[in-house]
């Protein structure tokens, strides 16, 4: 059973000053987020990500639709009933926004007094948590005496206190560098595996959802236009916006700057193969061209992996006579995803990456 | 010299008045301003508490009685109140109380503005946690800003040490009262300049301690 699922999801905003139209922030969502899951949601800024995320621990109230998590509509509940819920989500920021005039033990205290857990209990859990971010010689400290990696483990730990069944990440490793970012990921994946703890991770890096997201949901203009499994996404993303973000990642189909660098390289016809795990087989292709007897080399592309299974676009230049190309081409297609990449002259004719 | 050697009972007499008077109007004005920063910060847009009626009504109030010059101030608002309140609208603790008040609202203003300047994430973090509003405001908001506080509460009391020169006029007594009868009207300059000392080594220490404080509660 979904752990968290929006049906019909919107909020809006009041615009600023008189007259202004009001602002939709999200704009009838709807998603389904199952227990274990690593959920990903990308979009560029102002896309409404965090808006959403913050639907999610009604931090915001949704302007319409329902929201259940756990089994309970949140959207019925009274501010009182809202702060247990919120007090069984735990939530990571960008900014880290740990408390400044405490140490980095009663940092991870805080949510625990909340709870009204006992002091016993309270400095045996933060000794565990800190052992588990790897930070226990730094209970003792202050924010500021961290590295940016060690305030997000802080707040890591902090979010985990309670237990919760659910972490929200909001652009938890954005304001961190690519070394300190693989650390955090790997630490949040090691949540979701040893503790079971579904985490809903948002962001605008995609290197992000590659790395440890199991689903993904796309977002552009308050919307979700496309969700499914990671592997799904990336190997055969459906909307513009998704293409953009897996381009940012996987080197795909050429785009056309790129198409004509390659044209002014390489001699022949270029096309374009698309691999997936378990559908298609590389072998079989250049097999299919080599019996054709026709002279090819890869110009561009690659093979990648994601969650343990793999898939690829590669780029070849194909020489040889028209005909017997045509005819490979055929063969091939009938097991492989094949594009032939247009002329410049039909490039010229506005077609869009 | 001889003239402040024969003056020196009136002297340190001034000296405790002026003590007094600080600390009397500081424990009021700490209080009472406190208070209304606290209420103006909870119930400003987007606030812990929002609420747009007591926010007005704070905001006026303070708006109202905070241009309002010190020494207009003693005679126009706090003599009477202070009649009506302490039973006495002259001398040293109705000096003592118009002080405080005149200084609760720089006081509400300069609360506000440091509670305002606490991150909003770090606000939104404890809400995640499922804090209430009282809870973040002790135990969140209150702490982050105590650093800047106190030194704001130092700058007062440097205030509070100038007003008292004026409550000279409504008969507070006083270092400021002192200099001006003993120094400056009667041409004494040695006197005039004895207290002013001791109001700069006032001033100093209160403000070496407010630093100090700061310091260890900001650990910089």
């Amino acid at each position: 059973m979904a752990i968290v699922s929006l049906h019909g999801v919107t909020k809006t905003y009041p615009g600023r000053g008189r007259d202004s139209a009001e602002v939709t922030a999200v704009d009838d969502v709807t998603l389904e987020i199952e227990q274990g899951d690593v959920f990903g949601i990308i979009g560029y800024s102002g896309a409404g990500k965090s808006t959403l995320v913050r639907l999610i621990n009604a931090l915001e109230p949704a302007t319409a639709g329902r929201i259940v998590v756990d089994g309970v509509d949140i959207t019925l509940l009274r501010e009182r009933r809202l702060r247990a819920v919120r007090g069984g989500i735990g939530m990571v920021f960008q900014q880290f926004n740990l408390f400044s005039s405490r140490t980095v033990r009663a940092n991870i205290a805080y949510p625990l007094k909340l709870a009204g857990w006992s002091k016993a209990d309270i400095d045996q859990r933060v000794s565990e948590l800190l052992r588990f971010v790897g930070l226990s010689d730094k209970a003792r400290a202050y924010p500021e005496q961290l590295s940016g990696g060690q305030k997000q483990r802080v707040g890591i730990a902090r979010a985990l206190a309670t237990r919760p069944a659910i972490l929200l990440a909001d652009e938890a490793t954005s304001a961190l560098d690519p070394q300190t970012t693989h650390e955090v990921l790997e630490l949040l994946g090691r949540v979701n595996r040893e503790q079971g703890v579904t985490i809903v991770v948002i962001t605008h890096e995609m290197d992000v959802i590659q790395t440890i997201a199991t689903k993904v949901a796309v977002m552009e203009g308050g919307r979700v236009i496309e969700q499914g499994d990671v592997f799904e996404v990336f190997s055969r993303p459906q909307n513009p916006a998704s293409q953009r973000f897996v381009g940012t990642v996987i080197k795909g189909i050429p785009s056309p700057a790129e198409r004509a660098a390659l044209r002014a390289r390489h001699d022949g016809r270029l096309v374009t193969f698309s691999f997936r795990d378990g559908d298609s087989s590389q072998a079989q292709v250049f097999l299919d061209l080599a019996k054709a007897g026709l002279d090819f080399e890869l110009v561009y592309g690659g093979i990648n992996d994601i969650r343990g299974r793999a898939f690829g676009h590669l780029t070849l230049a194909i020489r040889g006579a028209d005909a017997d190309v045509d005819a490979a081409l055929r063969t091939i297609g009938v097991h492989a995803d094949v594009t032939e990449l247009a002329d410049d002259a039909d490039l010229a004719n506005g077609e869009v990456r | 010299m001889d003239r402040l050697v024969e003056l020196a009972p009136e002297f340190w007499k001034a000296a405790v008045e002026t003590l007094y008077m600080t600390a009397f109007a500081l424990i009021m004005a700490g209080l009472l301003g406190t208070l209304i920063g606290v209420g103006l910060y909870i119930t400003r847009r987007g606030g812990l508490l929002q609420n747009r009626v007591v926010n007005g009504v704070l905001e006026l109030l303070v708006n109202f009685f905070r241009p309002i010059p010190f020494v207009i101030f003693i005679a126009a608002i706090s003599q009477p109140l202070s009649r009506a309140i302490l039973g006495i609208g002259i001398g040293i603790n109705a000096g003592a109380f118009g002080i405080g008040l005149a200084a609760s609202f720089a006081i509400a203003r300069i609360v506000e503005q440091h509670l305002v300047s606490v991150p909003p994430g770090i606000i939104e973090a404890a809400r995640a946690m499922g804090a209430g509003p009282w809870r973040i405001l002790f135990t969140v908001v209150i702490p982050e800003s105590l650093g800047p506080l106190i030194l704001g509460y130092t700058f007062v009391v440097v205030a509070l040490i100038d007003m008292t020169a004026m409550a000279g006029l409504i008969g507070g007594g006083g270092l400021g009262a002192f200099a001006q009868i003993y120094g400056f009207r009667q041409f004494s300059p040695v006197v005039m300049w004895a207290a002013i000392i001791l109001i700069v080594l006032f001033v100093h220490l209160v403000q070496l301690l407010g630093t100090r404080l700061a310091r260890v509660v900001m650990r910089r």
